[in-house]
């Protein structure tokens, strides 16, 4: 190793450029609807020997009763079938190495798992089973209705969850998009019988969407579901929430919680869809926002004043609406000024164009961010299983990079003013209201709540 | 018979160390076009003095505020303008940096690391903001929060005696704001030198090329003197150690238990333990969630862990196997805790079926694989494989060395966790 004299060791340096870009190969896809409607899409990636699947079912949430029933399936779908016990379901996946678990939002219900490749013919049976025969036994549904309460209670005891809820709750109001979790005691009401019919009724093949990936043969895995799959039939159709009502943002909701050491600022509003010929836009205008590390709103609150750890907006994409929400956790005494820099870069952004270097780096990083979530197996199938069930083809993935990188100042502009405007944002704070009250009232109008 | 059948998927490697003492290694997989740069140094949580408690994790952060050639905010920009992502993370033991991109941008991820591992630029002032950003940081996830740190932080002081292994990592208030620059300065000094660091590139790369950019970046940073690690044992409870934590925000009680476990750099003594760890509480298959959540219903959730921060290979010696249950206000936690202890004497005295083992060692094999399908999460944990044990190679290695685990091994290991060697810390639900 050569000595170098100590001075020159400490003088700047220049940043090498970057080399040759190589692009992803795009995976391939093979596709099968099958009699009953269902829609099998299975894609080889083998980078180790595991597969995954993912199941969405679109059952939306219709009426106040459907959020705790759909709660409640989550957490009972597994409690046995016809022909097994909670404890033989569970043994036989953790046999091929696996997992099954499912999920859901107002607009569906996704079941979610993986195996060792060699283990998939048993979990696709598994998976089948349970779409055909889940038993929900009482005692064992009563038992999990107890247990979801109490982590419910747990879970809307944290501040940012709260504030989550208080937010959506004042864009959507009563809509099915207006809260995210059942109340503790609503799911204590659903009882075993209500599970055995919603189940019948509402998960249907019609119009679901099976993704497989993982190390495995496209076109033999298709005739493999097909086989495991035969038996899942019903006559219900896909259902969908209510249309959502346009929204007029009004005073700034307070929820008070005395003592808090910090305040959890939630702001944002409608956005546009991810099939919209702007999206590209208003992704690159969200992140240029508050979106990663070297966003606007991170260099401001953070890294010039301190006020916050991790401040963030992202995109929501739901069937009926899309939102931006930005989400940040700020110390309770500078609640209304980090508020004001929140008006501020929104409001910048929404008025002025960003320079053509800003919208070239965050272009960058996107397309980038994506190449890395669609790397892994599970990255892959998560986001197929969400273009696919918008009605996007895998061809997005090679086209949406291109869209990013030809977007223009002018038309994150434009975007922004449509999607981050400060006139169209709700703004809701959780926080001490004895001490944050007036700092904020001096913004304008406050609702206490 | 289970599909225990996984192909061994045993990385090639390649290996050097630089004339100042770094340690490098490089792990290609040209699978798809993206790398990952990983930087860890060997100091952590346990090495920071009496007074600094929490300055391991703010120097951290002070790592990210501009560098020999940079200015604040530069580094994350050239990363992020590449299309990468990058973070860092302090544990008890190491404190890394890491970036995962485009393999177009290995170059520029090199040198960046380069640049601050030659000289990070602290002063007066990016050290205030990120005092108060730390402090943000806390409150977010501790002081705020119902459950906060329960029970990475609450736990240690329980089980252990000495500063090192007790102390809590994310700092004291006071201890945070009188940091001062000359602190900083120092820990660099004595912790930061190349020959104390593992650098890991994995991914999309050429060995031969970037082995070459390696040496250009790193190469001229100034060798320094390597600090001696502390041996940071300490004698393991020879009666139960009890506490009670009072959390205002919490709703509902919990418990957590924990014990101390053999040295990990004993592979063969402490894998028993990991695959333990999973048959107790790794599914609806598991023991303990069978007996307490299943059966009796007294706890609403249990999980065990291994080290206090969830992943058993970042610690050395000493180390813990934790249990954390949740419970109704009405049940005592004595039932819990009666419940676990029958639970563990059942594996102690009567052992685990092969059939149940098979079953166990399938599912780790299985979340092993998952996690080295991921570029960053596969060069990270090389990198402290190869900081903490010299073999990176493990990552491709462990699930195999896990099959070999046997019966009587886990029977042992159970036959460990009495409860006169154990910490019990109950939290009380202050929200009720």
């Amino acid at each position: 190793m050569s000595e170098q004299p100590a001075e020159p060791l400490t003088e700047p340096r220049a940043v090498p450029g970057l080399g040759k870009v190589r692009r992803a190969k795009l995976p391939t896809v093979a596709e099968r609807v099958l009699p009953s409607g269902l829609r099998v899409v299975a894609v080889r990636r083998a980078s180790v020997p595991v597969v995954h699947v993912r199941l969405r079912v679109p059952t939306a949430v219709r009426r106040d009763a459907d959020l705790a029933r759909a709660g409640m399936l989550e957490h009972t779908m597994l409690l046995g079938t016809a022909e097994r016990s909670q404890s033989e379901i569970a043994d036989a996946l953790q046999r091929i190495g696996g997992s099954l678990r499912a999920s859901s939002d107002a607009d569906r219900l996704l079941l979610a798992g993986e195996s060792l490749a060699a283990g998939l013919p048993d979990l696709l049976g598994l998976l089948a089973e349970v779409l055909t025969s889940a038993s929900y036994p009482r005692a064992e549904v009563d038992r999990e209705a107890a247990r979801l309460a109490d982590l419910l209670g747990r879970r809307l005891s944290q501040p940012g969850v709260v504030a989550d809820e208080r937010w959506l709750r004042q864009v959507f109001g009563d809509h099915p998009y207006g809260r995210e979790y059942p109340a503790p005691d609503e799911v204590l009401d659903v009882s075993a019988a209500s599970l055995r019919s919603a189940h019948r009724r509402r998960l249907v093949p019609d119009g679901s969407l099976l993704v497989l990936v993982g190390d495995l043969s496209p076109a033999r895995v298709l005739d493999r579901v097909e086989r495991a799959m035969a038996g899942w039939s019903g006559d219900g159709s896909p259902t969908s929430v209510p249309r959502v009502k346009r929204f007029t943002p009004g005073a700034l909701q307070l929820v008070d919680r005395p003592g808090a050491v910090q305040s959890n600022l939630r702001v944002g509003g409608f956005a546009l869809p991810r099939t919209d010929p702007d999206h590209a836009a208003q992704e690159l205008a969200n992140a240029i926002f508050a979106g990663p590390f070297v966003s606007r709103l991170t260099q401001n609150i953070r890294e010039d004043k301190g006020y916050t750890y991790s401040p963030r907006s992202s995109l929501h994409h739901n069937t009926r609406a899309s939102f931006a929400l930005l989400q940040a956790d700020v110390a309770t005494e500078v609640t209304a000024p980090a508020l004001v820099e929140v008006g501020y870069e929104l409001g910048r952004i929404a008025t002025l164009p960003p320079s053509a270097d800003e919208v070239e780096s965050m272009a960058q990083h996107l397309v980038g961010v994506l190449a890395l979530s669609t790397s892994t197996q599970a990255g892959l199938a998560a986001t197929l299983s969400v273009l696919l069930a918008e009605g996007l083809g895998v061809d997005w993935l090679r086209e949406h990079p291109q869209r990013l990188l030809a977007v223009t100042p002018e038309q994150v502009h434009e975007a922004a003013r449509r999607v981050l405007a400060p006139a169209t944002r709700a703004v809701t704070v959780v926080g001490d209201a004895a001490l944050v009250g007036d700092p904020l009232r001096a913004l304008g109008p406050v609702e206490l709540t | 018979m289970p599909a225990t059948t996984v192909r061994s998927s045993i990385p090639t490697v390649e290996r050097a160390t630089l004339g100042n003492g770094l340690r490098v290694v490089l792990a290609p997989d040209r699978s798809s076009p993206v790398v990952a740069v990983a930087v860890y140094y060997d100091v952590g949580i346990r090495s920071e003095p009496e007074g600094r408690t929490g300055f391991a994790h703010l120097f951290e952060h002070l790592m990210f505020q501009g560098s020999a050639s940079l200015e604040k905010m530069e580094h994350v920009k050239y990363v992020q303008s590449s299309g990468g992502t990058l973070n860092g993370s302090t544990r008890l033991d190491y404190t890394n940096y890491y970036e995962a991109l485009p393999s177009h941008a290995l170059e520029r991820a090199l040198f960046l690391e380069a640049d601050r591992m030659r000289s990070p630029r602290v002063t007066e002032e990016n050290l205030a903001n990120q005092i108060a950003v730390v402090k943000e940081e806390i409150r977010v996830n501790v002081l705020n929060q119902p459950y906060g740190g329960f029970p990475w932080l609450t736990l240690p002081p329980v089980l252990f005696e000495t500063f090192p292994n007790a102390h809590n990592g994310y700092g004291g208030f006071e201890d945070l704001e009188s940091a001062t620059v000359d602190d900083a300065q120092d820990f660099f000094d004595r912790y930061y030198a190349p020959g104390n660091a593992v650098l890991v590139v994995g991914g999309d790369l050429d060995p031969g090329d970037t082995m070459g950019l390696v040496e250009r970046h790193f190469g001229d940073v100034p060798a320094r003197a390597v600090p001696e690690r502390p041996d940071f044992d300490e004698p393991a409870p020879t009666s139960e150690r009890r506490a009670e934590h009072v959390d205002a925000h919490a709703p509902a009680p919990a418990l957590a238990l924990g014990w101390r476990l053999p040295d990990p750099a004993d592979l063969a003594a402490y894998l028993p333990f990991v695959v333990l760890s999973s048959a107790l509480t790794t599914g609806d298959a598991s023991r303990l969630r069978r007996r307490l959540v299943h059966t009796d219903s007294v706890a609403t959730d249990v999980g065990t862990h291994i080290g206090v921060m969830q992943d058993p290979f970042d610690v050395r010696n000493p180390t813990v196997l934790t249990l954390e249950a949740h419970h109704g206000e009405d049940v005592p936690a004595d039932r819990v805790v009666a419940a676990t202890d029958e639970e563990l004497d059942r594996v102690a005295t009567g052992g685990v079926e092969r059939a149940e083992l098979e079953r166990v060692v399938a599912r780790l094999e299985s979340a092993i694989l998952q996690g080295s399908d991921h570029v960053l999460s596969r060069t990270l944990s090389m990198a402290a494989f190869e900081q903490q044990r010299g073999r990176a190679e493990l990552v491709g290695e462990l699930a195999g060395h896990v099959a070999q685990v046997t019966p009587e091994q886990v029977r042992a290991a159970a036959a460990t966790l009495r409860p006169d060697n154990r910490a019990r810390l109950d939290l009380l639900a202050g929200a009720r």
